[in-house]
C-alpha cells in the first residue's frame, strides 16, 4: 500500500504517494524528475547519490524515501541561486574538478556539507569530507584544488 | 530489488514495542537502514512488516552521569563522533566513529542499528566489549540488561528475542589509570575491518601492574569476541614485550576467522597476532597518562 510523503526538495513542497520500499534517490529521480542526483553503485559505496537531508549529507540510495517525510532535501539542482552557480560549482568548473562528471553532483554535495559545517577545513579535513565519494576517473586532486580555492575566498556567494 | 513490505512508523517506544509484539518474526526493525537496506536489496532479508524507529527521538540522547554515560539506541554515529562528552570520557569511541564508513553513512546510521545488525566486522561492538558496556533491551514483558560481550552471537545474529528492541547502551565510568584504544586493519579507509582489535588496560596504583585488561576482536570470529586467553596472559602482571608476544599468540589461537574476499584465515590470525600486542602497548601508554 502506498504511503503519503510530504517533504520539500530545494525549497519546493511535494506531496506524493510512494510504495514504502521506494528509496530517496528513486523519488528524486523518477517521481520528481531531478536527475542531477546520480545512482551509481546502489550499495552506499560510491556517494554519487549524495544529497542533503535536513542539512546533513546522506547517500540517497540508502535512505527510505518515507524517512524523509517532513524533511528538507537539497539536491545538486538546489545549489545555484537562479542562474548564478554556487562558489563550489564555479570553482569545480574553473579547476576542471571532474572528468566524466558522474561523481560531480555527489562531490559537490559532500563539499557543500563540509564547508557548511567547517568553512576553513585543512587539506586532511577536505579529504575526509569527500571520503565517502568515489571518482572513478581519480580526479581527486583537482577537486581538492577547487575546494581550496573556495576556502581561500576566491569565489563569492551569489547576491 | 527490494520486496514490498508494509511500513509502520510508531511515534513512541511503547507503540514500537506493541507493534513488535504483534508481528513478531514477520517484522523487522529499521532505524538508519544503512546496513539493512543493503541486505534487503540483495534479497537476503524480506520482511512483511517494517517498523521504522528512526523517528523515535526519545531514544536519541547521550546522557552524562557520575556512574558513566548512557547512549540511546537511535543516536547517530555522527552525533557520538562529535559529542564533547564522548570525546572527553571515551575518546576511543569518538576515534572509532570517525573511521566508521563515510560521513554520509554516519549522518544517518545509528549506533543501535549497527549493533543489532550483528556484523562481526562492525566497529562499535568491539569497542563496547572493551569498554565493558551493558545493553538494555525492552520488550512487551519489560526490560533486561545484556553485557556487550554476550550480545553478538553469530554472523548477523544477536541476543534479541522476537519482540525485543535495543534501547540503550550504558558505558561504565572508566576505572582510574585506564587506557582504551581501537584499530582496524583495512585496505580502503572507509571499509569494514579485515580484522579489528580493541584493548583496555587498567594499571594498579603505583606498581605498574596490569590490574585488569579487556581485549576484543572484530572480524576474527563469527561474532565480535573477547580474547580471554590473551587477557589471562597479561592480567596481574607487569607487561613486558615477551608477555605481549605471548598474548598475541594466544589471541591468534583463540580467534576463529574465516577466509573470504578480504583475507585468508591465516592472514587474519597473523593480523590478530600483530595487532593485539600493538594495541595493548598503546592502551598501556594511554593508561599511564590517564
Amino acid at each position: 500500500m502506498k504511503k503519503e510523503l510530504k517533504f520539500k526538495v530545494n525549497g519546493q513542497p511535494y506531496d506524493i504517494f510512494v510504495k514504502p520500499k521506494t528509496l530517496l534517490v528513486e523519488v528524486l529521480r523518477d517521481h520528481i524528475g531531478l536527475t542531477g542526483t546520480k545512482r551509481g553503485c546502489n550499495s552506499s559505496s560510491c556517494g554519487a547519490c549524495t544529497v542533503m537531508l535536513d542539512g546533513m549529507s546522506v547517500k540517497s540510495c540508502s535512505v527510505l524515501a518515507l524517512q524523509a517525510n517532513g524533511a528538507e532535501v537539497v539536491t545538486v539542482e538546489g545549489l545555484a541561486k537562479g542562474n548564478q552557480l554556487s562558489p563550489l560549482q564555479r570553482a569545480f568548473l574553473d579547476h576542471g574538478a571532474y572528468q566524466c562528471g558522474f561523481c560531480t553532483p555527489g562531490m559537490l554535495m559532500s563539499s557543500t556539507a563540509l564547508l557548511t559545517e567547517n568553512p576553513r577545513p585543512t587539506k586532511e579535513q577536505m579529504k575526509e569530507g569527500i571520503d565517502g565519494n568515489i571518482c572513478r576517473c581519480t580526479g581527486y586532486n583537482s577537486i581538492i584544488r577547487a575546494i581550496t580555492a573556495v576556502v581561500k575566498g576566491e569565489y563569492k556567494e551569489a547576491k | 530489488m527490494i520486496k514490498d513490505f508494509e511500513y509502520l512508523a510508531p511515534r513512541t517506544l511503547k507503540e514500537a514495542l506493541a507493534l513488535l509484539d504483534k508481528y513478531g518474526d514477520d517484522c523487522k526493525v529499521i532505524c538508519g537502514g544503512q546496513s539493512l537496506l543493503i541486505l534487503m536489496r540483495q534479497g537476503l532479508v524480506a520482511p512483511k512488516y517494517m517498523v521504522d524507529i528512526k523517528g523515535l527521538s526519545e531514544l536519541s540522547y547521550i546522557k552524562d552521569g557520575r556512574d558513566g554515560v548512557k547512549i540511546g539506541a537511535t543516536t547517530t554515529h555522527r552525533t557520538i563522533e562529535k559529542s564533547p562528552v564522548i570525546k572527553k570520557k571515551y575518546p576511543v569511541l569518538a576515534e572509532m566513529e570517525s573511521r566508521l564508513a563515510s560521513i554520509q553513512t554516519r549522518n544517518w546510521g545509528t549506533i543501535g542499528g549497527n549493533i543489532c545488525h550483528g556484523d562481526p566486522a562492525g566497529d562499535p561492538a568491539v569497542v563496547f566489549i572493551a569498554l565493558n558496556a551493558t545493553l538494555t533491551v525492552a520488550g512487551a514483558k519489560g526490560t533486561r540488561s545484556i553485557p556487550a560481550e554476550d550480545f553478538t552471537l553469530d554472523y548477523f545474529e544477536v541476543a534479541l528475542e522476537p519482540g525485543e528492541l535495543l534501547t540503550e547502551i550504558q558505558l561504565p565510568a572508566p576505572p582510574p589509570r585506564t587506557g582504551t584504544v581501537y584499530t582496524k586493519f583495512n585496505i580502503i579507509e572507509s571499509d569494514l575491518a579485515t580484522v579489528s582489535v580493541a584493548a583496555s588496560v587498567t594499571l594498579g596504583s603505583g606498581d605498574g601492574v596490569c590490574q585488569d585488561i579487556r581485549l576484543a576482536l572484530g572480524a576474527a570470529a563469527p561474532a565480535a569476541i573477547r580474547a580471554k586467553k590473551a587477557e589471562a596472559v597479561l592480567k596481574g602482571k607487569k607487561i613486558t614485550d615477551a608477555l605481549l608476544e605471548r598474548a598475541g599468540q594466544a589471541a591468534a589461537k583463540e580467534a576463529e576467522p574465516i577466509s573470504d574476499i578480504q583475507a585468508s584465515e591465516e592472514y587474519r590470525r597473523e593480523l590478530v597476532k600483530v595487532l593485539v600486542p600493538r594495541m595493548t602497548r598503546e592502551a598501556l601508554a594511554r593508561a599511564r597518562k590517564a
